[in-house]
This record gives structure tokens, sequence and C-alpha cells, in this order.
């Protein structure tokens, strides 16, 4: 049995420990706390909240919180009764009166076509309504769609509270009304082929940025200081210039009328009239990304190279390894660390990309990013736009759960 | 008959620039002995690790050949010499366990299992690091870690092993302990071994024979003892050793014995080495340990000091006095003789051979 370890002034050292190392843990937690505030309001809960559209419909709910309790009884294997017919009436009613029917019809409409013109001519019609005669067959009148059980059933679905089907159109599913998960049909599909495209990107673009960057941080880490110095603000200066410049000078060099074309044309090597397609196209959008994500490659893979001592290469071939098994054995295994690291951050980096993509890609070279957007902008479908930004990003967090698996974060150096 | 070799490793007439400027090692000329120890001891940018360099192959001569066993090397690349090599900061492969950093260069040579097993155990025995195959290298000490090296060196049975400054990161202690195991391996392997270090009192204890380096040439090339008590010229005098020197000019030379007068006007009678006629101006060079304190033999040079500063150092003290204008000369006066009172601005007589001091170059 130990005794109790008390400081000269008679109190627990364990105690008395706590107290001096409050303050500074005080001072650390204050320092750390404006970027922490920061974070958390202008970053960790936008982001949740947006995340949450992805499955969130309560506005929807609430339009027609009634009509919705109502269907919750009807099974839906024969038309509606009027309950809900008549719940549903003076529900639009409302809506109409207070000009939120509107959204309705557009929220109705992502879960079947055709809701739009159906809600907005049903409700010019409302007032022509009888209300102590039959309302199903007065709706069926004004719109024969209202005869068709889909559109009940899509008007109970849509009125859910939440719902997970974003995530199926993701993949480019599609829930029936039955319930059963079927593919949609082909000429629709283009999700998976963006998600697989992104993928073969992102990892094409990293393997780009290894080949590339290998050699050049080795030369950066073994090159006297003035000289490694120089050619880092040659890999570094890319970072200093706007995205948008350098995507643009690409969209210069590379357009049909460009420069690269030009002067292989005027050197005989490519003829005028079949100029090479280096744009609007996988082939922009690989060229771009890779000399866009360099430096992330460069700057993990050169701190790292330069730990490595020169000697080990050296003690290698003096125990008689040629300089290729040397290199094989002894060099690139310690550069695992760094190579790891930039493929994370350039995998990362690639597989969210939206500039590049958009303006040298073309319709053939865009990403699952500028679907995202589309969706954000265009078509105004917002879940769907952050369920697919969520599958995103979920995936991003796979990557980096398995690199923290494999390497370990704290292996991570830029520099 | 297994005679060795005088001449197992050869310079010849070897120079070394990096520039195109300056040379670096000049007109290097060099015989090393199969099986000797034989360390090249100089301060730093005098040639001595270039040299070895050059001999392990990493760099090339821009002059001159240099001859291992019989072959010349030049155009042999590092990995076909067979030369073991134990680094400055140990090299030891980070990613690789003890055992498989002395598995590399055995696994180089295609050797079969067994076999480097049976060569690791017996490595690692002798050099007393057994039970630390699994470990890596981040986990040894620094002391194990140069055993490793050495280790690592020595498995694949080079004739020949160069040591570059490998003991320099080691604290005292360790360093003089790790000399003696050094020269021990070396007398039970019979290996022949390169060292370069700028301690001098490592190369001292270690080597067969030293070739002290200054400015790209060997100054002087002979074993330690000879090296400390005949130095041929002023730079090996204070570069090894402590040393007290005397500038002056020769008044009167003679064979064995030379009158020089000092610059402060004094004249020492001193062994002329590097000077052969009188009007020549000449360095002498005393070690503080020749030099006897109130000395009552017969002495050719016998003058009275005064007392500047005592600095205790355990087993002896060391006593800076003036003498003969010189400052800094410094004497050690054993702790055995502590019956002598000496005091600060105290008068000393001291007295000395003429043959232990030493008429160097200017």
């Amino acid at each position: 049995m130990t005794a109790e370890i008390r400081t000269s002034d008679g109190e627990l050292l364990s105690v008395k420990l706590k107290k001096v190392e409050r303050r500074r843990r005080t001072t650390a937690f204050l320092l750390a706390a404006p970027l922490l505030f920061f974070i958390v309001f202008a970053y960790v809960i936008p982001i949740f909240q947006m995340l949450g559209r992805s499955i969130d419909n309560a506005e929807m709910n609430s339009f027609l919180t009634e009509t919705h309790e109502v269907m919750q009884t009807w099974d839906g294997s024969e038309m509606p009764g009027e309950d809900v017919t008549s719940t549903f009436y003076y529900e639009l009613k409302t809506a109409v009166e207070n000009k939120y029917h509107g959204k309705i019809a557009t929220r109705l409409n992502y879960e079947k076509g055709g809701f739009t013109s159906l809600i907005k001519k049903t409700s010019r019609k409302l007032k022509n309504f009888d209300e102590n005669a039959n309302f199903l067959d007065q709706f069926i009148d004004v719109h024969k769609k209202w005869g068709d059980i889909e559109y009940w059933l899509a008007l109970k679905r849509g009125t859910d509270a939440y719902h997970f089907r974003k995530y199926l159109t993701t993949f480019d599913y599609e829930q029936k009304f039955d319930g059963s998960i079927e593919r949609i049909p082909e000429k629709l599909r283009i999700n998976v082929t963006l998600w697989l495209r992104t993928i073969f990107v992102a990892v094409g673009v990293t393997f780009c940025c290894f080949i590339l960057a290998y050699p050049i941080s080795h030369l950066l880490s073994v090159l006297p200081t003035r000289y490694s110095n120089l050619l880092m603000i040659c890999v570094l200066l890319p970072f200093w210039t706007s995205l948008l410049v350098r995507t643009s000078s690409w969209m210069v060099l590379l357009q049909k009328q460009g420069v690269l074309n030009d002067t292989l044309v005027s050197l005989g090597f490519v003829a005028d009239e079949s100029r090479l397609e280096l744009m609007y196209n996988m082939t922009g959008t690989f060229i771009a990304m890779t000399q866009i994500l360099l430096p992330f490659m460069v700057l993990p893979l050169y701190s790292v190279m330069k730990t490595i001592s020169p000697s080990l290469m050296r003690a290698a071939t003096s125990m008689g390894a040629t300089p290729f098994h040397a290199f094989r054995k002894i060099y690139f295994p310690l550069t695992y660390a760094g190579i790891s690291a930039g493929s994370i951050l350039v995998f990362v980096l690639a597989i969210g990309y939206y500039i590049t993509p958009a303006l040298v890609g073309g319709a053939k070279g865009i990403l699952i990013s500028n679907r995202i957007a589309y969706h954000m902008q265009q078509s105004l479908d917002w879940s769907l736009a952050t369920a697919m930004a969520t599958v995103l990003l979920i995936a991003v967090l796979v990557v980096y759960w398995l690199y923290n698996k494999i390497v370990g974060i704290d292996n991570m150096r830029l520099g | 008959m297994n005679s060795k070799k005088s001449d197992f490793v050869k310079f010849e007439q070897v120079d070394k620039s990096y520039d195109g400027k300056e040379l670096v090692v000049k007109g290097l000329d060099l015989d090393i002995a199969e099986g000797e120890f034989l360390t090249l001891l100089g301060p730093s940018g005098s040639g001595k690790t270039t040299t070895l360099m050059m001999l392990a192959g990493f760099e090339t001569p821009t002059n001159g050949e240099i001859y291992f066993d019989g072959r010349p090397i030049n155009n042999i690349p590092p990995h076909k010499r067979g030369i073991g090599m134990v680094f400055q900061n140990y090299a030891l492969f980070p990613h690789l366990s003890v055992y498989e950093n002395l598995a590399f260069p055995l696994k180089v040579r295609k050797v079969d299992k067994s076999e480097i097993e049976e060569r690791i155990n017996k490595t690692l025995k002798m050099v007393s690091l057994t039970g630390f195959e699994n470990r890596m290298p981040a986990q040894l000490s620094g002391g194990q870690q140069q055993r490793v090296a050495v280790a690592r060196a020595l498995v694949f049975d080079p004739k020949l092993v160069l040591m570059d400054e490998p003991l320099g990161a080691l604290d005292k202690n360790l360093r003089e302990s790790m000399q003696y195991e050094l020269k021990h391996i070396h007398e039970s392997l019979g290996v022949t071994v390169v060292y370069v270090t700028h301690d001098q009192g490592e190369a001292l204890t270690m080597s067969n024979r030293i070739a002290v380096f200054n400015d790209g040439k060997v100054q002087q090339l002979s074993g330690p003892n000879e090296l400390y008590e005949t130095p041929v010229n002023s730079f090996v005098a204070s570069f090894i050793g402590e040393n007290n020197t005397f500038t002056g000019t020769v008044k009167e030379i003679a064979s064995g014995s030379a009158k020089i007068e000092t610059d402060s006007g004094e004249t020492i009678v001193a062994n002329p080495i590097a000077v052969s006629s009188s009007g020549e101006k000449s360095r002498i060079s005393l070690r503080p340990e020749r030099v006897s304190i109130d000395p009552n033999e017969q002495l050719e040079n016998k003058f009275t000091s005064e007392i500047r500063e005592i600095i205790y150092h355990g087993d002896h003290t060391r006593v800076r006095v003036n003498l003969l204008g010189n400052d800094d000369f410094i004497l050690k006066v054993p702790n055995a003789s502590s019956d002598l009172k000496l005091n600060v601005g105290d008068k000393l007589d001291l007295g000395w051979s003429s043959h232990d001091c030493r008429a160097l170059d200017y």
C-alpha cells in the first residue's frame, strides 16, 4: 500500500497538480476558442442542417398534416375514402388562401410527374366544389389524374415528415408505390455513371500526381537549399494563382484552336482537320486537375523525403545492393507515409472537385460535384443535392478512416 | 603461406576537387596494409572523409587511382566493391528490425536462410546484442545502434571496413568503452579497418597507424606512439596532444642539438627536427608532461616562470605560467605531488631536456 503523496504545503499531489494545470488548460482553450466557435457556427452546424435536408420533409408535412394523418389508416389498395379526400380538400383550400399551394405542387411533382399542373388546376377550381357532394368524384371531374390511385399514393408518401428516397435516387434506384425498390429506366440513369467516373478520375488523378510528384520531390529533397528553394517556388507558384485563372489558362492551352493544338499542327504532328479533342472531355479534366492538385502530393512527399538521410542509400549500396534494389527495399518503403498522406489529400480533394471539371470537363468530363451543383442551382431539388453530398462526405470519411487504420493520421505531414 | 599484403589498399597520386577551384585532397599516396587499423585523423575540411568516401566509391577521384587488393577500383560502383561501412549517424534502416538490418547485406548476396541466421547470431554475439533481433532501431540506445551498425558492416565478412566518425554521437564514457570494443573486434577478426575521426584520443587508442590530414595532405603517417612523441611538423605537434610552443630563430646548429633564440631574446637548446641551417625561423614544441618543476638534475634548459592560473582537474592540476614571454605555457602537475604549494603570482623554476624540445617548421 502506497502512501498518498502530498506536496510540501500538505495538499494532495494529484489535486495540486490539477490546480496548477487548470490555468494552462484554460489558456490553451481560450487560444483555440475563436476558431472553435467559428468552425462550429459557420461550418459544422450549417453542414448538419444542410445534410438534414436530404431526409427532411417537415414543411410539406406541416402543410398537409391532417391529410397525412388520415391517410395513415388508408392502406392504398383501393381509392381513398371520403375522410381522406375531404381533409385534403380543406387543407388545400387553406393552402390556396395562404398561397403556399405552389410549394406543395413542386414538392409533390418530385414524387410523381404531372403533379404541378394537377395541383394548379385543382386549386383554381376549388371554389366551385360543393362541400356536401362526394369529394373524390369532384376531384376526378376537375382532373382525371385524380382517378389514378398512384397520385393519391404519391400524396401519402410525399407528406411523410422524413424519408430516405433521395438516397435511392443518388444511386439511380427508385421506390415504387408498392414499396419495391427498382433501378430507374436505363436512359434516365446518370448518377451511378457519375459516381464511377468521379472515383475513376479521383484515383487516376491521384496516380498521375504520384507519378509526377515522386521524382520532383526527391530532387527537391536532395538539391542544395538555394536550388531547391527555387524549384519549390516553381512547384508552389500555382498555389498562389487563383484556381479560376489556372483553369482558364488550361482552356487557352487545350482548346481546339488553342496553343497546344496550334503547336502540334505547326510542327506537323497533327493534321489541321484532325486537331486533338483535349477539352470538354475526360482528358481535359484529367490534365487540369493533375496540374492543380500536384502540390498537394509534392509537399507531403518532400517533407518525408527530406527526413531520409542520404547515408541510408549509401549504406545499402555499400552492403552490395544495386541502386535499384536499395531504392526498392530502403528508400521507397521509407516514403510510404508521404505517399499515403499525399494520396489521401489529392484523392479527397479530387473526389469533390467542382470548378475545373465544370469549366474544362464538358458533358463527358463532369463529376458528381457538378451534378450536386446542378441540383442546387437548376433543378432546385436540394434534398437530392444534399443526399448526394452526404454520400460524398461519407465516402471521404471512410477513406479517411481507412487511412487512419492503415497508416495512422499522425503520420500526415505537410512540410 | 598467407602473407599479409602491405599495399592491400593503395592510393596513387589521388586528387579530388568538388568545385574545380580547390583541391580537397592533394596528391595523396597512401598504402594500407592488410589487417591494419588505420586512422585518418584531421580537423574538419582536411580531406579525411573525402578520402574515405573515395575508397567507398561514393566519390570519384579527380585524378589518380585507388587500388583495392591489387585491382584498380575507380570505375567499380560502391555496391560491387564489397567494402563494409559504418556511418557517422549509423544509417540503420529505420523500418527494418535489427535482424532485418543485418540480413540485408546477406540477402543481397543470396546467402541461404539458415546461414543468414547463423551469421547474424554470431555477429550479434560479437557485439553483445544477442536477444535484440526483433527490436527496431528507434528502440535502441545510441550505443546499441552503434553496435548494430558495426555488426551490419561486418556480417558479410568484408575484407575492408570503413568507419566514418562512428562514435561521434556517443557520450564520453560510452565512446571510450566502444573504442576498446572496436579495437578488440578488430584484433579478433583481423579485418582491415580504415577509421576516420577528428578525435585524437580515439585515434591514439585504437590505431595501428594514424595518418594525420591537414589541408588535403597527409602530414604524418606513423604509429600512435611515434606520432605523439616525435611529431614531424608543427601542425602535427599542435594537433596531437597538448603542446607548448615558442617561436624563434636558429642561431647555431649541430647534429642533435640547435641553439635557438626566442622572440623574447632567450636561448633554448632544442632537438632540430625540421630545421637545417642557422637563420631559419622555427617553432619549438614541448609537451607539458616533459617539463620538470624545480629541476635538480642537469638539464640544458632551465628558466624561471611566473604562475598565472591554477586549474584543478581531479587527477592532475594544470598550471598556466608565463615563461619566456609565452603567457599560455601549460604545466601538468600530478596530484600525487600535492605537497607542492602553488599560488598565483609565485615564481616557479622549470627545466627540460633538449631532446624533448623539438624545433619544427615555422
